[in-house]
């Protein structure tokens, strides 16, 4: 039987974390880059919870953990009411067409 | 708990204290005067002195807010109140102050005077992610100050709705800004899987006593240093800037390109003299911890942000984005004072950073009254405005010299005393890099000047009037800039009095 471990944990994190960078990158709609974004703060959770558990560090981790999931859900509150914002001057929330601020 | 202990953080977070109850004032006000807006800019004016004198207070205190025990011998906390701090509060307030007048005589902010509590209830929430971010003393701690204040400043970017740029502005600041957010929560993460703590000073103690994974750690410390060059808007991650400073109303660039890159500064300064400094030799220079080469990385940083906003502000037609790329470059320079890393590189920082509020409020400030009367930002406008307003021509034209740092103004000043510390430091071939970058950044603003006095125009312009009001406010922003070129010693002794850091040596 194979004893889950902290280097599960931390290969999920770098996974998850790859892919909100590629998210960023790679897509157009300024909804899945904020997705994006999601991803990478719930790495930084798991590796948060995983080293405080299998580090003996507390429960420190576990409370930044809530912090951050804190924050994340009042920054999607921001990003969205911007988003929608957006979509009511341009009407489309392509963000390779938003660009007239540009020399 | 111990509840005396808690006492004892209270008493050491006063000015954080009045400007949380400011901003619920400030929000409940707005709900209870909703048809007569205009006490709410005296609420804000008065709190602010209210946590001037709150400052002023704390000067010479030096402690740890909200200690944490887990340390043997040193006191240690997460949020440090020392000289250091007050400085950057005491700057954070004045630009507050100017930001406050300002909108009070701006175009674009009278037009949204219905929501001016929102307006004033945001910049406080600023102000507050803006002193803990001076002062803290935990990693976590500073991610969630330097969201509090991003949060507040993502919505300002975009208040106004005239034009479209207005939003595009406040989608690409939060599309970066989070993104950069993200990345630092990361690193932050990995320090704290390798450390076991989030404490800068426990970080130092445990970097003192044992060794860590160096590719991991560098790599941690990159991404935590992409976080907070992203609010000092260092190359490369200053693509936000000009976009955002254009679209923003121009009271929110002004106060973004003073207030928040000074809290970005405090927060570099402190995460490196805190978690890396062991030692002060007899010169005062930084004996540094061997696990991260901090000195190469802030030489190319900056070497890039001044030669990148420098040369690309070279070709800017409008005045808003120029100014953005020459505050790009300003953070070039100033990352030099950090660069040094000694005592004596700090301090001109302090004072290059009090002299680069002064002329850079002073420059958004002309420029947002002109702009308001002829409706355009753009500089092939502003042919012939020299002769037409000639208190605002005589005033950009001081403050872009100042800017430029040619003497008799306060920006010569800031930038001798960073050269000297450079010179001091041996580092004479990065001082002749920003000598260079000097002589270039004349260029740009002397074509400014060129359009307001010497381009010929068809017909004679109208004349621009400026209310009493208008003037003088410019000249509070303008007569500092003159007289700290010549008497400049107060400054000084005050950079010098403020340079005391909690840092555990």
């Amino acid at each position: 039987m194979l004893e889950v471990g902290l280097n599960h944990f931390l290969i999920i994190s770098a996974i998850l974390f790859s892919l909100g960078i590629y998210g960023i990158v790679s897509r157009k709609n300024a909804i899945m880059v904020l997705m994006g974004v999601e991803l990478l703060l719930n790495a930084s959770n798991i590796n948060f919870v995983a080293f405080a558990r299998y580090g003996n560090l507390g429960i420190d981790g576990q409370i930044y953990a809530l912090f951050v999931i804190i924050l994340a859900a009042a920054e999607a509150a921001i990003a969205l009411a911007i988003v929608l914002n957006i979509y009511k001057t341009f009407s489309n929330v392509n963000i390779d067409e938003i660009d007239n601020l540009k020399e | 708990m111990n509840l005396s202990i808690l006492y004892d953080s209270l008493a050491l977070i006063k000015p954080e204290i009045a400007i949380s109850i400011a901003l619920i004032l400030l929000v409940l006000f707005d709900l209870i005067f909703h048809h007569d807006k205009r006490i709410i800019k005296y609420i804000a004016g008065i709190s602010v002195l209210v946590t001037f004198y709150f400052v002023y207070e704390q000067f010479g205190l030096r402690g740890f807010s909200f200690q944490t025990d887990n340390i043997d011998l040193i006191t240690n906390g997460m949020v440090a109140v020392d000289g250091f701090a007050s400085f950057f509060k005491v700057i954070i307030l004045l630009s507050t102050v100017f930001i406050i007048f300002f909108s009070n005589s701006s175009l674009e902010i009278q037009q949204s005077n219905d929501r001016i509590g929102e307006y004033y209830a945001l910049i406080f929430g600023m102000i507050l992610g803006m002193f803990f971010m001076v002062s803290a003393n935990d990693l976590i701690l500073i991610y969630l100050s330097l969201e509090l204040m991003s949060l507040s400043s993502y919505v300002l970017a975009g208040f106004v709705k005239i034009r479209d740029r207005n939003s595009e502005a406040s989608l690409k600041y939060i599309i970066y800004g989070s993104v950069s957010s993200g990345l630092m929560l990361f690193g932050i993460s990995l320090v704290f899987g390798l450390t076991g703590t989030t404490n800068l000073l426990a970080l130092k103690t445990f970097l003192l006593a044992s060794s860590v994974n160096p590719v991991v750690f560098g790599f941690a410390i990159i991404l935590i240093v992409a976080g907070i060059g992203y609010k000092i808007s260092s190359a490369p991650f200053h693509f936000w800037t000009p976009d955002v400073y254009e679209g923003a109303p121009i009271t929110i660039t002004a106060y973004l390109s003073v207030a928040s890159k000074a809290a970005g500064f405090a927060l570099l300064v402190r995460f490196i003299k805190v978690a890396f400094v062991y030692q002060t030799d007899s010169d005062g220079h930084w004996v540094m911890l061997q696990i991260f080469d901090w000195q190469t990385l802030i030489i190319i940083l900056s070497i890039l942000t001044m030669t990148l906003g420098n040369f690309a502000a070279l070709w800017q037609n409008n005045i808003k984005r120029l100014l953005a790329y020459s505050s790009i470059a300003h953070a070039g320079y100033l990352l030099l004072g950090l660069a040094v890393l000694s005592d004596q590189g700090v301090i001109a920082l302090l004072i290059y950073f009090f002299f680069y509020l002064l002329m850079n409020l002073g420059a958004f400030y002309v420029v947002m009254l002109i702009s308001d009367k002829i409706g355009s930002e753009d500089i092939h406008d502003y042919n012939g405005i020299g002769p037409a307003a000639p208190f605002l021509g005589v005033a950009l034209t001081i403050f872009l010299i100042s800017l430029t740092g040619l003497p008799p103004t306060a920006g010569f000043i800031g930038k001798l005393y960073i050269f000297i510390a450079l010179v001091d430091a041996k580092m004479i071939a990065v001082a002749i890099i920003a000598l260079l970058n000097t002589v270039v950044s004349l260029y740009y603003y002397v074509r400014v000047l060129k359009h307001m006095y010497l381009t010929k125009v068809e017909e004679q312009r109208a004349q621009v009037n400026i209310s009493a009001w208008n003037l003088i406010v410019a000249l509070l922003l303008l007569i500092p800039v003159l007289v700290f070129g010549v008497y400049f010693s107060p400054i000084v002794d005050f950079a010098q009095a403020c340079n005391s850091l909690l840092s555990g040596i």
